[in-house]
């Protein structure tokens, strides 16, 4: 019988002359391209370009090139249409992809241009005045109360109680442990505490080394309620009941048995080698009553923490999300359709749910119409790169960002969206020993608190541009916006104006 | 709430609440004081629809209800040993860790949602969505007994535990209704009689009672009858058929990589 009619995506080349036989590159490859018989083979075939290998070659001796087969060009069948295709051909059932959508659509960070002081206004120098990122989440009052102490001196007094305090507008959002290896949970903790910060568990609980870090750990709480228990409920600043997700809105997680090991299994307390299945829905939510329930189920639990409800940003968000804020929430957190993910069907990541640009500005505008924008901090997840995206993001209405993927890259992820397989090179996604043996949490986290240092500078030099000294002065404040390149619908919608108007 | 709403008697170990009246926030926060102060068992008179009781608590305390609790009673919690003397609403036992609950009527929707431990008994019927995601960890597997009916879903997504139905009560309705067990890949459901095979999910077959099986029932059916005070010895272990999951990976196939 015939074998697969698919050609490999990638080239692996072993420079023969170069390589001094150290095989370093058979123990570094997860996905078992190298043998070595004589000399170093590779079987290109399984080969996604991680660069783990090339990283580690100590002579330099491995290129991994894309595959330059030539195929007939087509407008409507492009390769990957047609490789998908002979991919269930070949074996039916769905097609399963790691990470956030790889396709084209219009990305509207792209389209958005940051305003700048210009002589009628001042700048401000941030490496000489104060500039003030300090972020709180949680509901807000509806009136300040000032106290006058003795001297006179104003207080505000309720203004950010029961609130979670982060030094920078950025938090790592929920990757759980199952789907990441404890290394990853590791260097997360460690550096969310370094930044002051917080990092969210996910869904497959927390390992209890981990409860140290409770300052800085947001728990979540899915439909699976995998390791959760009320120890685990008080193991944090706050509780996150996920809805949904935004690379695969609407559907449940499904952590295969593979990466069910022994110390998964007690974290999330189910035997060990079970698949662990996420229903799509909490079976104790099916209304905003139902939803209400649980968040004060939660608060009960807690003491009154602050809860958090993720969403993945579908078409009716607005609407949903004024539901959340009135059944009590404390936080919404929106996943944008280009957020990461462990696993997705490829149908489901790269055609449901909408850009979560998009969502943030409806959601906060509804919110301001419907006079209840301060009862809850918005977070702005999927799709966020860079520090631009987080002072758009915030421009466009969010409290906050959630980065979960781009933490991922600082920790050595190529985005080759393998991580469903269990045998991430870089010792990410993966559960395999000597696969997370490899990643040093405080490497890791030393990583993690230079990335997010370094756009903590780069929002207060746009600050400084924009001739503010406070965050809070960029919160929603879509006037210190301009779009360039989106149709007038759109711009309607964000309430952003074009470039030169 | 005022204080004086809440009226308390607390002698030595054993305190008693009148809850008649009171918000959940309120009694939940005084049971909750009760239990700091070392209350070993607490009695809550003329509850009446408050939520939460006991949500969240890890202490062994005995909690007496009498009247019918609200939704999401004994939700999260890990120890207590709670008696309802009535009915009781949605949601009981949700993601409840240990402990016991034992209802003394009929209790509603979603019990035991994510229950990963200790028991719940109820003694008449029960509804939809029961036992649903039910998992277990090594020594921990949490029981569900009822002595009534069930409606749909029960035992959906189950992935440990054990549930057990008796279908005792008036009229000749099924023991349970559709979608039996769907997409259940761990623990076993014990039921007395028979159902249809269109009742049961994709995911499950009836298997027959080994000696192990004969053993668990006839061990949780005494605790139930010293629990309820029912007088169960007229059913049989032998009455009853067990439903599993053929695979503890259901899904498994449903993927290209
Ligand atoms: S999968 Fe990664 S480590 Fe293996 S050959 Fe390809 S690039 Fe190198
Ligand atoms: S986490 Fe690992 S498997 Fe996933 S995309 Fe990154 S490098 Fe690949």
């Amino acid at each position: 019988m015939q074998g697969s009619l698919i050609p490999n995506e990638f080239v692996v080349d072993v420079d023969h002359q170069r390589c001094r036989r150290c095989k370093r590159c058979i123990l570094n490859c997860g996905f078992g391209v190298f043998d070595f018989q004589s000399m170093t083979t590779a079987d290109s075939s399984k080969c996604v370009a991680c660069h783990r290998c090339v990283m580690f070659c100590p002579e330099d001796a491995i290129t991994i090139t894309r595959n330059p087969l030539a195929f007939k060009e087509h407008s409507s069948w492009g390769i990957d249409s047609r490789k998908a295709i002979w991919k269930q051909a070949e074996s039916s059932g769905m097609i399963l992809t790691g990470m956030g959508t790889d396709l084209p659509w219009l990305n509207v960070f792209d389209h958005l241009l940051i305003d700048a002081c210009q002589v009628t206004n001042p700048s401000i120098d941030p490496l000489r005045e104060p500039m003030e990122l300090r972020t709180y989440l949680g509901r807000k009052p509806d009136k300040v109360e000032i106290e006058v102490d003795d001297k006179g001196k104003p207080r505000a007094v309720n203004s950010v109680e029961n609130n979670i305090k982060l030094e920078t507008p950025i938090i790592f959002s929920g990757m759980s442990y199952g789907s990441v290896s404890l290394n990853t949970h590791r260097a997360l903790a460690i550096a969310a505490q370094r930044l002051g910060t917080v990092m969210n568990t996910g869904e497959g609980g927390l390992h209890r080394e981990l409860y140290p870090y409770k300052d800085n750990i947001i728990v979540q709480c899915a439909s699976g309620r995998f390791g959760v228990h009320s120890e685990y409920l008080n193991a944090g600043v706050a509780v996150e009941i996920k809805i949904g997700q935004g690379a695969k809105p609407g559907i449940g997680g499904h952590l295969p048995g593979e990466k069910i090991g022994l110390e998964v299994s007690g974290t999330r307390m189910i035997p060990v080698g079970t698949d662990a299945l996420s229903p799509a829905p909490h079976h104790d939510i099916y209304s905003i009553e139902d939803l209400r329930q649980l968040i004060y189920a939660l608060k009960e639990a807690t003491g009154y923490k602050p809860v958090s409800v993720k969403i993945a940003t579908v078409h009716n968000v607005a609407a949903i999300a004024s539901g959340i804020a009135r059944a009590g929430a404390d936080i919404i957190y929106l996943d944008g359709f280009r957020g990461g993910t462990g696993a997705s069907p490829a149908v489901i990541r790269d055609h449901v749910g909408i850009p979560m640009e998009i969502a943030l500005a409806v959601v906060d505008s509804r919110l301001r119409q419907e006079g209840i924008r301060n009862w809850v901090s918005i977070i702005a997840a999927g799709g966020i790169r860079s520090s631009a995206d987080v002072a758009k993001a915030i421009a466009l209405g969010a409290d906050a960002v959630g980065v979960g993927t781009a933490a991922l890259i600082a920790l050595g992820c190529r985005l080759c969206q393998k991580c469903y397989t269990g045998n991430c090179s870089w010792g990410i996604a993966t559960q395999r020993p000597e696969l997370v043996d490899r990643l040093d949490p405080d490497w890791g986290a030393e990583r993690l608190v230079n990335l997010i240092n370094s756009w903590s500078l780069e929002l207060k030099e746009i600050l400084g541009a924009l001739g503010i000294n406070a965050i809070e002065s960029l919160r929603g404040n879509r006037e210190r916006l301009r779009a360039l390149g989106l149709d007038s619908t759109v711009m309607e919608i964000l309430e952003v104006k074009p470039a030169g108007v | 709430m005022a204080d004086a709403a809440v009226k308390k008697k607390m002698e030595g170990e054993a305190a008693e609440l009148d809850a008649a009246g009171v918000h959940y926030r309120e009694l939940n926060g005084r049971v909750r004081e009760l239990i700091d102060k070392g209350c070993k068992e607490i009695v809550l008179n003329g509850v009446n629809g408050q939520r939460y009781i006991a949500d969240g608590i890890a202490s062994e305390v005995k909690i007496v209800i009498n009247g019918v609790p609200g939704n999401d009673l004994g939700a999260f919690m890990s120890g207590p040993h709670i008696i309802v003397n009535d009915n009781a609403q949605d949601c009981v036992g949700n993601t409840m860790n240990a402990g016991k609950i034992i209802i003394k009527g009929h209790a509603g929707d979603v019990l035991g949602y994510g229950m990963r431990g200790g028991k719940l008994f109820v003694t008449g019927d029960v509804g939809y969505r029961v036992g649903i995601h039910m998992k277990s960890y090594k020594k921990q597997v949490p029981v569900i007994v009822a002595g009534g009916r069930a409606g749909d879903f029960f035992g959906e997504y189950m992935a440990g535990g054990i549930l057990v139905l008796l279908g005792m009560g008036e009229g000749d309705r099924p023991i349970a209704g559709s979608y039996l067990g769907t997409g259940m890949h761990g623990g076993a459901i014990y039921m007395r009689g028979s159902v249809s095979d269109s009742q049961l999910g994709r995911e499950v077959r009836v298997f027959d009672l080994e000696e192990e099986d004969r053993k668990l029932v006839a061990g949780l059916l005494e605790e139930f009858q010293a629990d309820t005070g029912i007088d169960y010895s007229k059913i049989k272990p032998a009455e009853f058929m067990k439903l599993c999951p053929f695979s503890h990976r259901p899904y498994g196939n449903m993927y290209v990589y």
